[in-house]
């Protein structure tokens, strides 16, 4: 077959050629007034060279990233101090049993007023850490974009994240009018929750805006295959010069274009793939978001709402119609 | 602008510095050593959680719906040796007395053939105490004599053995149970169980009833005592909305992961999964589900009732060694007689062979 690069003596010059540069280190992009120094001086590692930039380092502190590690520690500390606690200051048992081990947000009769420390009060002002935390990281994630002179893409995307995990943590418990509606942190902790959510609120598989996200998950990692499969495929015709093919077409945009055509019918051009998965990652979480907010909330149940809307399928009572015998019984249902 | 904000931080920088160092000059066997962790991590998982070929399945509900029971024949032939019913007792000619006759201090069995009395005393020991025999409830001197504890407890599991049989057939259907359903051969039935204490705090929050290893609830971190709020109390395991939007149902997260910690040991003390009684798109609906749920549900109250009127008032009775952390008698749960069995011995029974257990003559009749 016909390679370019061949033919230009530039064979070397390919996307699946591992590239190791070794060469003077990069200071990286100069900073304009107000920004910190980088700090440290960059070195090569060989084995991250293998799947990523060989150079390592020099990095940027700045005010709200340190404010933001520090914040997410005490965040960290008094979570994993109070699962400590909870294994009686025992380091094996905290080892363990630390997957099992939790911070509960506090009891239901609370409501939203600030409970004592040992009853939830721990949770809350760890959520507050952590939150805080997140929010000065987002603050990074935007300056940092901005001193570089880049669009805030990333940002915004982050932030779809952080609205998921606001409404799961902060604004749902809000409109619900109780902090025991937000999720514990721990690791089964917060998955129990997750399952116990679903099955008080009548199976969140109903909740459309549940199945939004799941939509735009999957599609995620999809577009991400597809997307990524596709440049490497092609990267024979220089496909990785993406800027240059996407107002010049090249053999390898046509190439890549006719394959989509011919395995999903449509295809997307070498610009607007980055939208669609950018607005896929994005749509995922905040799709998430109100899916959850309108749990509890505006929804009680949602295969009974399912059922009132007609998406819920109904099937044969294979046997026969069985009375609730709690009913029968007098029990409340 | 932020240099001024940073520099309190310079030590910690500076820290970071040295850790970065290090690492850097090991970041192979940092990385190779974490990967190799990982590995061991996943194939120790796999190697607990997967079950090879062959599975049987069966299909419990309408097609499409997932309703489908699981079972491994290899892990079926394991369980089968330990839930075979026992061969009944040869049968005795009848000497024509009541044992109340023949015998002193007969307050239950007192109207039955003084023989079948002790062909039924036999078969207790058997299944209740097969290596200490007589001796496990009776001073052997004085055969009549009450002072062994096990013996008074004895007589009301007697008593309460006629009341599952006789009240509770919705339940356990006409083949009922005897001592040997729950006992197999211990004086204590595995899957007795005892209350957990209150929640307590120090200056953390140092037990909230979850969050540790909960073997009554499947290993999840859910409520490690799920059995003493619904099967010794009477809360409510409906906490699922039952309309479509808000309409004053306030059952929390919390007490929904407590129903379903005690759903967790329904299904794993029967051995079945939870579309054996649900279809699990909606929980609460009973004419979607199964009839077994509506067995389970007598089960449910039965096991409630049998802890109130029977097992929690020998919490005077039971050696204090006996008694859990707060001092309550065993009781009863679902695992105590079904064993990894959606039905005990897989539905075998000998109760017809001692009519003397089925009989409820003595039966509290309690409300239910």
């Amino acid at each position: 077959m016909f390679d370019f690069r061949t033919r230009s003596g530039l064979e070397y010059q390919n996307l699946f050629d591992r590239v190791h540069i070794v060469g003077d280190l990069d200071e990286g992009a100069p900073l304009r007034w107000g920004n910190d120094n980088r700090i440290f001086k960059p070195w090569y590692s060989r084995l991250l060279g293998r799947i990523g930039s060989a150079q390592v380092g020099p990095f940027y502190l700045g005010a709200t990233g340190v404010a933001s590690i520090l914040f997410g520690f005490i965040a960290f500390e008094i979570i994993g101090l109070n699962m400590f606690a909870s294994v009686g200051w025992d380091p094996i048992q905290f080892v363990r049993q630390l997957p099992w081990l939790g911070l509960q947000p506090p009891a239901p009769s609370y409501g939203l007023h600030i409970p004592p420390l040992n009853q939830g009060g721990w949770w809350l002002m760890a959520g507050f850490f952590l939150t805080t935390a997140i929010i000065l990281w987002w603050v990074r994630v935007y300056r940092r974009a901005r001193a570089l002179g880049m669009g805030t893409h990333v940002a915004w995307a982050f932030a779809s994240a952080i609205w998921l995990y606001l409404v799961d943590g902060f604004l749902r418990p809000l409109l619900m009018g109780s902090w025991s509606e937000g999720v514990p942190f721990g690791i089964f902790p917060h998955l129990d929750w997750t399952a116990a959510l679903s099955i008080r609120y009548g199976n969140l598989y109903y909740d459309p805006f549940h199945m939004l996200s799941i939509v735009f998950l999957y599609g995620s990692t999809l577009l991400f295959a597809m997307h990524g499969g596709t440049i490497l495929a092609t990267g024979r015709y220089w496909s990785e010069r993406e800027i240059e093919l996407a107002t010049d077409r090249g053999t390898a945009v046509e190439r890549g274009a006719i394959f989509w055509r011919w395995v999903m019918g449509f295809n997307a051009n070498f610009e607007s793939i980055h939208r669609w998965a950018w607005w896929f990652a994005v749509l995922c979480t905040l799709t998430g978001g109100i899916g959850i907010l309108l749990t509890g909330t505006v929804v009680d149940n949602w295969y009974l709402w399912g059922v009132k809307h007609g998406i819920a399928p109904q099937y044969p009572a294979i046997y026969g119609p069985i009375p609730d015998p709690g009913r029968l019984a007098g029990l409340p249902r | 602008m932020s240099a001024w904000l940073a520099a309190p931080f310079r030590p910690v920088a500076l820290l970071l510095g040295v850790v970065a160092g290090s690492l850097r000059e090991h970041l192979r066997l940092v990385l190779l050593t974490g990967a190799a962790l990982v590995c061991a991590l996943i194939a120790i998982g796999l190697l607990f959680t997967l079950q090879r070929p062959p599975i049987d399945s069966v299909q419990t509900g309408y097609r499409g719906t997932g309703m489908i029971t699981h079972s491994y024949p290899r892990q079926v032939a394991a369980y089968l040796p330990f839930n075979q019913v026992d061969a009944a007792m040869p049968a005795v000619p009848p000497s024509g007395k009541p044992a109340s006759a023949v015998y002193k201090n007969i307050k239950v069995l007192g109207d039955v053939d003084s023989n079948e009395l002790l062909r039924l005393m036999s078969a207790m020991t058997n299944w209740v105490a097969p290596k200490a025999g007589c001796a496990f409830c009776h001073s052997v001197n004085n055969m009549a004599d009450d002072s062994v504890y096990t013996k008074q407890i004895a007589r009301r599991m007697i008593q309460m053995t006629r009341a599952i049989n006789g009240d509770w057939r919705e339940h356990v259907g006409s083949g009922g149970v005897t001592c040997g359903t729950c006992h197999r051969g211990h004086g204590i039935p595995a899957g007795a169980w005892t209350s957990a204490p209150e929640p307590s705090a120090g200056l953390a929050e140092v037990n909230v009833g979850k969050d540790r290893p909960a073997p009554i609830a499947g290993l999840t971190s859910l409520p490690y005592d799920p059995l003493s709020p619904f099967l010794l109390g009477a809360k409510q395991i409906r906490v699922e909305g039952t309309t479509p939007l808000p309409a004053g149902n306030h059952r929390s997260i919390n007490e929904t992961e407590q129903t379903y910690a005690l759903m967790i040991h329904f299904a794993e003390s029967l051995g079945v999964g939870c579309s054996f009684c649900h279809n699990t798109r909606e929980f609460r609906s009973w004419s979607q589900g199964t009839p077994h749920r509506l067995v389970a549900w007598n089960g449910l109250l039965m096991v409630r009732t049998l802890n109130r009127d029977f097992m929690a008032p020998l919490d005077t009775v039971f050696p204090h060694a006996l008694l859990g952390v707060t001092g309550d008698s065993p009781k009863v749960s679902c695992l105590t007689c079904h064993n990894g069995a959606y039905k005990p011995f897989y539905g075998a029974s000998n109760l017809s062979s001692y009519g003397e257990l089925a009989a409820a003559p003595a039966s509290t009749g309690a409300a239910r």
